[in-house]
């Protein structure tokens, strides 16, 4: 019996999960090396950091809103490359997704049970044709999907600035759209929070009324919910199954029937409709209009790190999306309390991934441990 | 008449400051990749290079010190990523990826540390120099703000990347070395049977690569304008991989997709300093445009390295 337990041991450790585990592990090690050589207290950094994101429930509801839409665009690339494309590109269609929302929330007038679901329908569509473009270039003329989404990124950037100036839709010179209607915000309770109601509860109400500071809202549901269908269209359908196929071995899989171009345009769809829900959910529920973009906000390319940490995965994108919330969140502390550089992060979000990219260096380090305890 | 002229004198000096950034990393991104690895990474190593650059000529106020450091500092990081691309067969686009959180990251970090935790540099006292200043002026050759003071009064910076170009193209297509750094690219088990060392060549065209990205980070924060700030690279180092591959892994060819998306920037800028009504944006996004439009266009006439992001492993397993 001990035997059949170590060996399940290795083969967790060497598998995927294991080794992200151990890249994790190995992260925050660095993370902590790196503050020591930059002479601040490592332990001290990683509890304000623990202390930022669990000790009040503001701040844990805030880390929810921070990791919503890094759930939902991981999911959009964790999609994609299970397919065998990297979507580079889900910051795009997370801007497209944006504008798309903010225009939907913005220009009509319906009861919330329509309003909404239009919204985030046209924001999933222009997401998706997004998406779509790239994958079709690719399937169609064989441009590699890593650079027309490059370009699909900046185009979509200048293209948000571009309708922030219409004057339909901006009030001049201010560099935002006009806020959307009430109809289309996804917060809870927010009419009721400014009532005289509202405010005596939250004054009395110390947990909830903590939590109801934050712009709550009800994204994170829908991140959760979406995470199930990634997993489901993967897992459990014919099409997550030629999808899959054609990441695996696109040769077998065309050998096999399976229509590998037609493929590779779905997979992009989805993947691009997922990042436009994480645009409009980001409208919806936390800034309700569209800014003057200078420079790339970077949902997408984080959503990239949430899906690596994920291993790709629904439920693993679900939860590197709240580690990455919650080191963005809480790592902003360290800043205010210890003056240690908030970057810290991004040095080990970085690690991580370059752990994640060697397995091989990863399961040398195993077995070389291994033959020492062996021996 | 004259001001037309003079107008278009602006328009090409904008585009030649703009442009050659983008060179300089652009041909880092055309010696990695013949070399058989994708090096997405460019970006965190051109972010890098900047804040090294930027901080070196703070405090040695030397300028050409900050540009080589910037180099070394973008190779150091390429080193990291040689490592894991080729030694430890790693997936390359996923390690580029880490390239650029950690470049970004560690940039970041030391800025902080180096000027009372802000994440952008104090203004260098002395900028990359004008090396051809002795020609314009009263009474020189040229006057001042004319067209060809306009045009070639120039940081050195813009000289020395297209003097790289023609390096690079001689190196890569006239000498010994480029042949094999193709070969390594094109079929590494064969280049390896001929007893090249397709590590050694790949470890040399990565890290080559950063040293490039460097100096294209630091010939931003050194030249065009004098601090590095946390918003000064943003994307520039995809953009020149775009380029890259819009000139068909040539160096030439990645100079003029660098002009063209240095000359929009170039036309934006004149378009906004002279007020025209047309919106900057769209104007902005043409380049991009046209980037698609053409890679659509030139199918099947682009190849790129047969070998590229393919890992190469001696012992065959």
């Amino acid at each position: 019996m001990k035997v059949d337990k170590e060996a399940l041991k290795t083969k967790f450790l060497k598998g995927s999960w294991g080794i992200l585990l151990i890249s994790n592990l190995l992260g925050f090690l660095l993370g902590a090396v790196i503050l020591l050589l930059a002479g601040f207290n490592p332990l001290e950094a990683y509890w304000v950091i623990l202390k930022g994101i669990f000790s009040r429930p503001k701040y844990v509801s805030y880390v929810i809103i921070y990791a919503t839409p890094l759930i939902i665009t991981g999911l959009s690339v964790a999609f994609a490359l299970r397919t065998g494309l990297f979507n580079i590109g889900a910051e795009g269609q997370y801007i497209v997704g944006a504008i798309m929302a903010a225009a939907a929330g913005y220009f009509f007038h319906l009861p919330l049970i329509l309003h909404v679901p239009l919204a985030i329908g046209l924001a999933m569509i222009a997401g998706a044709i997004w998406g779509g473009l790239a994958g079709y270039i690719k399937a169609r003329f064989g441009v590699h999907e890593v650079i027309s989404t490059i370009m699909l990124n900046w185009i979509a950037l200048y293209l948000s600035n571009f309708v922030i100036t219409l004057k339909a839709f901006a009030a001049q010179g201010t560099g935002k759209t006009f806020p959307i209607q009430a109809t289309a915000r996804i917060n809870i309770l927010s009419d009721w929070k400014i009532s005289e109601a509202g405010i005596e509860f939250i004054r009395s109400h110390k947990m909830l009324g903590d939590v109801l500071k934050s712009p709550i809202n009800v994204g994170f549901i829908f991140a959760i919910l979406l995470a199930i269908l990634v997993w489901y269209v993967l897992n459990k359908t014919t099409l997550g199954y030629e999808l899959r196929a054609v990441g695996f071995n696109p040769h077998a899989a065309e050998a096999g029937g399976i229509n590998v171009k037609k493929s590779m345009v779905i997979s992009m769809l989805f993947s691009g409709g997922l990042a436009g829900a994480a645009g409009a959910f980001q409208v919806l529920g936390v800034s309700h209009r569209i800014a003057k973009l200078a420079t790339m906000e970077g949902y997408g390319f984080d959503g990239i790190a949430v899906s690596l940490i994920g291993n790709n995965t629904g439920a693993g994108s679900v939860f590197a999306g709240l580690l990455f919330g919650g080191l963005k969140y809480g790592g902003s502390k360290i800043q205010d309390v210890m003056q240690a550089p908030t970057e810290v992060i991004n040095i080990m979000i970085g690690t991580i991934i370059l752990f994640v990219a060697m397995p091989k260096l990863i399961r040398l380090i195993l077995t070389l441990l291994e033959r020492r305890t062996k021996s | 008449m004259e001001a037309f002229i003079k107008d278009i004198g602006f328009i090409i000096g904008t585009t030649l400051m703009y442009s050659t950034p983008l060179m300089f990393t652009s041909l880092g991104a055309v010696i990695t990749e013949r070399s058989g690895v994708v090096n997405i990474g460019l970006e965190g190593m051109m972010f890098f290079g900047a804040f090294v650059g930027a901080t070196v000529a703070y405090f040695t106020q030397n300028p050409w010190l900050g540009f080589l450091c910037a180099a070394l500092g973008g190779a150091l990081l390429a080193l990291i990523h040689a490592i894991a691309c080729v030694s430890f067969a790693a997936e390359q686009i996923v390690s580029g990826i880490a390239m650029n959180f950690l470049g970004s990251g560690a940039a970041l970090f030391l800025s902080r540390l180096f000027f009372d935790g802000a994440t952008q540099t104090l203004t260098i006292p002395n900028k990359i120099p004008l090396p051809l200043a002795f020609l314009f002026g009263d009474g020189k050759l040229f006057k001042s703000s004319g067209f060809m003071d306009l045009v070639f009064n120039r940081f050195a910076t813009v000289y020395l990347a297209f003097i790289l170009v023609a390096v690079v193209w001689f190196v890569l297509y006239k000498t010994k070395l480029g042949m094999r750094v193709q070969a390594v690219g094109e079929h590494p088990e064969a280049a390896d049977t001929l007893g090249i060392s397709v590590y050694r060549i790949r470890y040399g065209a990565v890290m080559m690569s950063g040293f490039f990205a460097g100096m294209g980070g630091a010939a931003m924060s050194i030249a065009v304008v004098s601090r590095f700030s946390n918003t000064l690279i943003s994307g520039h180092g995809f953009i020149a991989l775009a380029a890259m591959i819009f000139g068909k892994w040539k160096p030439q060819g990645a100079m003029l997709a660098c002009l063209l998306f240095g000359g929009a920037k170039g036309f934006e800028i004149f378009l906004g300093a002279k007020g025209f009504p047309v919106p900057s944006s769209l104007l902005a996004m043409l380049p991009y445009v046209l980037t698609i439009v053409v890679l659509v266009g030139i199918v099947g006439k682009t190849t790129p390295p047969a070998a590229i992001g393919k890992i190469f492993d001696k012992g065959g397993k």
